[in-house]
């Protein structure tokens, strides 16, 4: 008996000091640069001790402050245009149009294939024209954050969909006299509000950490002040930056965490993080006979 | 119900109309999606108004080729290492408990990992291992490197190191749901066959883990080509790579003497990224055969 044991369990032990090491190594990998923000960032150049002074420009430095707000004005217009836009698209064509189903999902995607800096290429046309019609404000930049973000909504979004029966809930909303508009609003709203707040939490982290779009457009977004700021002041744009990871690890782990809570969430971060689809293989739409 | 019963059904209105619901979204994405790509790819072929080849022909200027060629391989070595070592994390995770909490930690962190990049991440590694960063100067006291003189985390070694900062965790999240989709049934078959743990791996692990592996790696192949804002961040001179040759196309207007040269490197972009999405499909669809 033992004798037929001892080999497994050296095996079991190997796979230990295999996992460990791993996960030691990997780890040191990714802590390492974070705790040297936090060190670089309150450190006395030329001295001993600690400072927070590089923390307290934060909140008092001029340009960080008017980015910091441009960023949370952007992501707020982003999150309503993201939830105007798909979910009463998502919602019709689950109960009407199914066999649109797999080209919206499809068109969702397709942003996670076309870099966003092709996109700012070709936008030039688009860009001149919402600049002659909202003016010179960093705000219609929402309208191209909206397709940055819909990937990852329309994941959350799909997931929460899935999770309930739609079909029967309009049916039932209907037959007692609702229109379309209650049927969204009061009756499906209601009961995909986990996956409405995934979908958001994720695109606001994704807009408080875009940086491309900005900058190639030159609006003093949280990102591209923090890059500006690196020329005057180094420890404050490292302060910044993780100031800035934080708020994004915080919203992306309440996310993991509000799905969590309900069934099999496990994966429900991985789902709507990973940049392309992890799912069963994309299948050319099926032609109806 | 007769063919041409079925034929009227179709292009009766109250059929039509639901899709009109659908027209919003459709008009939103025509213009913030398909019309830019259009514009690049029609633009990259014209130049004062007429067709012409004089622009893509710029793309073999010895200093954009280059350029082309660092994107390749920066995009391939950190999409090995990313994928080697995202693999064994991956592997180091699935071994645990299924519903354990260093799974879900594991997972939580390399999803919020896996999009930190640009200016935030540049920066990290500004405080670590650049000029007076933490590590660097550590490492220059005690072990005499050099590294506060150098400036080789502004090279392309140094984005290599830089990018696999979001490669592991990306492969960690793609190649996780692959590794479990292989069984214990299959090891346990094959261990009452009589094969050693070399075997298994040799002749069913590792042929099932393949083309799901290989996928991945194309994907982190495609992240890293199209990555732009840690790059940007961190180089501020010069155009090792293609996004960065993007970057001075866009905002000295005019470059090799052409205005429309922004165009022709996103098409070079668009081209190497659908080669390499393609594949991807179609390994992804290899994979769902058995790991699905």
């Amino acid at each position: 008996m033992s004798a037929a044991r001892s080999p497994r369990r050296s095996a079991r032990t190997r796979l230990l000091v295999f996992r460990v090491t791993v996960l030691v190594l990997t780890g040191a990998f990714f802590v390492i640069p974070l705790l040297s923000m936090l060190d670089f960032s309150t450190r006395v150049f030329g001295g001993d001790g600690r400072t927070g002074a590089a923390w307290a420009l934060l909140a008092t430095d001029p340009l960080l402050r008017g980015a910091i707000g441009t960023s949370l004005l952007l992501s707020l217009l982003t999150v309503v245009g993201m939830l105007v836009l798909l979910v009463p698209t998502l919602v019709w064509v689950r109960l009407r149009v199914p066999r649109l189903g797999r080209t919206v999902e499809f068109l969702c995607l397709l942003p996670l294939t076309v870099p966003p800096l092709v996109i700012i290429v070709g936008l030039t046309n688009v860009t001149a024209w919402l600049s002659y019609l909202f003016g010179d404000t960093p705000s219609w930049l929402a309208f191209l954050y909206v397709v940055l973000v819909l990937p990852y909504a329309y994941r959350a979004l799909d997931a929460g969909l899935s999770a309930i029966d739609v079909t029967t809930l309009a049916e039932a909303a209907r037959s007692l006299g609702a229109g379309w508009f209650t049927v969204i609003v009061s009756v499906v709203v209601p009961n995909i509000r986990t996956a409405l707040i995934s979908a958001s939490f994720i695109s606001i982290a994704l807009v408080l950490g875009e940086y491309t779009f900005a900058s190639l457009l030159n609006f003093d977004t949280l990102q591209v002040a923090i890059a500006l700021q690196s020329k005057s002041n180094a420890q404050e744009s490292v302060a910044a930056s993780l100031a800035s990871i934080l708020v994004a690890a915080l919203l992306l782990v309440g996310l993991s965490f509000i799905s969590g809570r309900r069934r099999s969430g496990r994966a429900v971060v991985a789902t709507a993080v990973a940049p392309t689809p992890t799912g069963p293989a994309p299948t050319p739409p099926q032609e109806p006979r | 119900m007769g063919q041409g019963d079925q034929l009227s059904r179709q292009f009766r209105p109250a059929r039509l109309l639901p899709v009109l619901g659908v027209v919003p979204f459709l008009g939103y994405l025509l213009v913030f999606l398909v019309v830019p790509t259009l514009t690049v790819v029609v633009g990259a072929f014209v130049e004062d108004g007429r067709p012409s080849l004089a622009v893509v022909r710029d793309l073999a200027d010895p200093a954009v080729l280059g350029s082309l060629t660092n994107s390749l391989v920066l995009s391939a070595v950190t999409a090995l290492i990313g994928g080697m070592v995202g693999a064994l994390l991956a592997y180091a995770v699935v071994t645990g408990p299924a519903d354990g909490a260093l799974r879900r930690l594991v997972t939580s962190v390399c999803g919020v990992l896996a999009q930190f990049g640009g200016v935030t991440l540049a920066f990290a590694f500004i405080a670590t291992l650049g000029i007076s960063g933490v590590v660097s100067v550590w490492l220059d006291q005690n072990l005499g490197t050099g590294l506060t003189s150098s400036t080789w985390l502004f090279s392309l070694k140094g984005l290599v190191l830089v990018y696999a900062y979001f490669q592991i965790p990306l492969m960690v999240i793609v190649f996780l749901p692959a590794l479990d989709g292989i069984r214990v049934q299959w090891r346990e078959a094959a261990e009452n066959l009589g094969a050693s743990t070399g075997q298994y791996w040799r002749m069913v692990g590792l042929p099932l883990l393949t083309p799901a592996f290989l996928g991945s790696l194309l994907l982190l192949f495609a992240n890293a080509f199209a990555a732009y804002a840690t790059a940007a961040a961190l180089v501020s001179q010069g155009n090792p790579i293609i996004p960065l040759w993007i970057r001075s196309a866009l905002t000295s207007e005019v470059v090799l003497g052409h205005a429309n040269f922004a165009y022709a490197l996103a098409l070079e972009m668009i081209v190497v990224v659908a080669v390499v999405m393609t594949g991807y499909s179609l390994l992804v669809r290899r994979t769902a055969r058995w790991l699905g």
